[in-house]
């Protein structure tokens, strides 16, 4: 990017309402799950969405390592997620940063609010969360990509869950920001959702909206989830070759 | 209808907490997971690798979420403490019964028991636990006419773990039908798609007149083979060598 004057933003909503890529406001980018891509994971999902590509991998319940974090009556969830060197315009330093830090722990304690831990004392169930591909709302994506490698690594846990970002462009609330939008926008508000409940298990926001906005924000997000399960859903379902039953969960 | 394993109950509604088949069994609702790791039961035979020797006991990674300790109570051989690494090493096979499960996700094993013991030579073959069953087939079905067709010879593990031994070619071709039953498990008519395939692959032996599947052409008969560990049998509590039609 490097620097962008005040005159480089671009215009984030035509006249029309609509949005840089086309969309409506309240309109998702294509996204396309894919559960099972690893071998050697015990669950693994791929999820392209928009411009973004994650790639989720899970193991366990496994022997906790290092062995000072094991729990004596449930499973650690150890979350890491990590952006590769080649995923953004200019080359990111590989490794380790702050913000990746914060977005593993986000992401587990998420997962530790959904999976049944208790039935796997002193085991560890590790998430591994790779971004190839970014372009605003990886955490989502992670969280989406990481919930149906943990269903397909057959752990037990409350429901899937779906996640997605809303955020304020152009004083317009928007759903599911892509790049230009979360850079150039006013506000982000990355949620995840678990269905069964109506709870959510993640929520931070960037920015500044008013009360008002935010609960309509709200609204949008669980929407947006909503329309996110049925597709993880969908993914696992093809997967494992099966045909919905009516009213069936995970 | 109760919540049984599978699934949780919620303000009156119950839920699948894992991705499977919904079994109703009254006064129980089952779901079936598709996929997951091995989960032990009390009783099940499993192929576990040592990855680790202490001085009473080996842990084994037998593909549940946790290492199966095996005492050397456990075993055929009269150990003193401190030998055991003389008879089991790392990455070594066994084959072992799951014997007691405890609360705190302890799974205890025994080598003693008719069809157990340590593994010599083969490979292992790894397929899902949930696919053991089609592995097995109805009454052995799918293992006999496995072991039939190929001349190999099997140990199937409820963990979904599998050694095979036998020629190159035996378990070359015993692994590709393990890898077909683990892609199409659910497909119905599978032992009769495995027979033709491996009617159709070329055998590296003689193709039919194998009359007894534990012998066949191509396997080595070890019992005239002088033992290659350091007490040579001389204790007179060797390892037993695995024979498959104990199972």
């Amino acid at each position: 990017m490097g620097n962008v004057g005040a005159k480089d933003v671009p215009v984030l909503l035509s006249p029309e309402g609509l949005r840089l890529d086309g969309r409506r406001l309240d309109e998702l980018r294509p996204i396309r799950i894919e559960a099972g891509t690893l071998h050697q994971a015990d669950g693994s999902a791929f999820v392209e969405w928009g411009q973004n590509k994650v790639m989720a991998a899970v193991y366990g319940p496994r022997e906790v390592h290092p062995r000072h974090l094991q729990q004596n009556h449930k499973a650690v969830i150890q979350c890491k997620y990590n952006m590769a060197a080649f995923a953004v315009d200019e080359r990111k330093r590989p490794g380790l940063d702050r913000r990746s830090q914060e977005i593993s722990k986000v992401i587990a304690e998420a997962f530790e609010s959904v999976v049944f831990a208790e039935e796997f004392p002193r085991t560890s169930i590790d998430v591994y969360i790779e971004v190839l591909q970014a372009n605003a709302g990886t955490r989502c994506a992670g969280l989406v990509a990481a919930s149906v490698a943990l269903a397909d690594a057959g752990i037990p846990m409350v429901d899937l869950v779906p996640a997605v970002a809303v955020g304020k462009v152009a004083g317009q609330i928007c759903l599911d920001l892509k790049k230009e939008e979360d850079n150039f926008g006013e506000a982000d508000l990355p949620m995840a959702l678990v269905p069964q409940s109506g709870r959510l298990v993640l929520l931070q926001m960037e920015g500044h909206m008013t009360e008002e906005e935010l609960g309509r924000s709200l609204d949008l997000g669980v929407k947006g989830c909503r329309e996110i399960y049925d597709r993880m859903k969908a993914a696992l379902r093809e997967r494992y070759a099966l045909t919905p039953v009516a009213g069936g969960a995970a | 209808m109760r919540p049984g394993p599978g699934t949780y109950r919620v303000g009156g509604k119950i839920y699948a907490s894992v991705l499977g088949l919904v079994a109703e069994r009254p006064p129980l609702v089952h779901v079936t997971p598709l996929s997951g790791r091995y989960i032990p039961r009390a009783g099940d035979v499993v192929v576990g690798t040592v990855t680790d020797v202490q001085t009473t006991f080996w842990l084994l990674d037998i593909a549940a979420p946790r290492w199966a300790p095996l005492h050397m109570t456990g075993t055929p051989w009269s150990i003193e403490v401190g030998e055991t690494e003389r008879y089991l090493h790392v990455g070594d096979a066994v084959v072992v019964r799951v014997e007691n499960l405890e609360a705190t996700g302890r799974i205890g094993v025994t080598m003693v028991g008719e069809g157990l013991g340590k593994l010599e030579g083969g490979t292992i073959v790894r397929v899902s636990p949930a696919r053991v069953p089609r592995v097995v087939g109805r009454g052995g079905s799918m293992v006999e006419m496995i072991t039939r067709l190929t001349g190999a010879r099997l140990a199937i593990g409820q963990n979904g773990r599998i050694w095979v031994e036998g020629s190159p070619g035996a378990i070359h071709r015993v692994s590709e039908v393990l890898k077909r039953i683990d892609e199409n498990g659910q497909r119905s008519g599978l032992t009769q798609e495995v027979e033709a395939y491996l009617r159709s692959t070329v055998p590296d032996g003689p193709v039919e007149p194998e009359v007894r599947p534990p012998a066949p052409a191509g396997a080595r008969d070890r019992s005239d083979e002088t033992d290659p560990r350091p007490w040579g049998g001389t204790r007179g509590d060797a390892p037993p060598s695995f024979r498959s039609e104990e199972l």
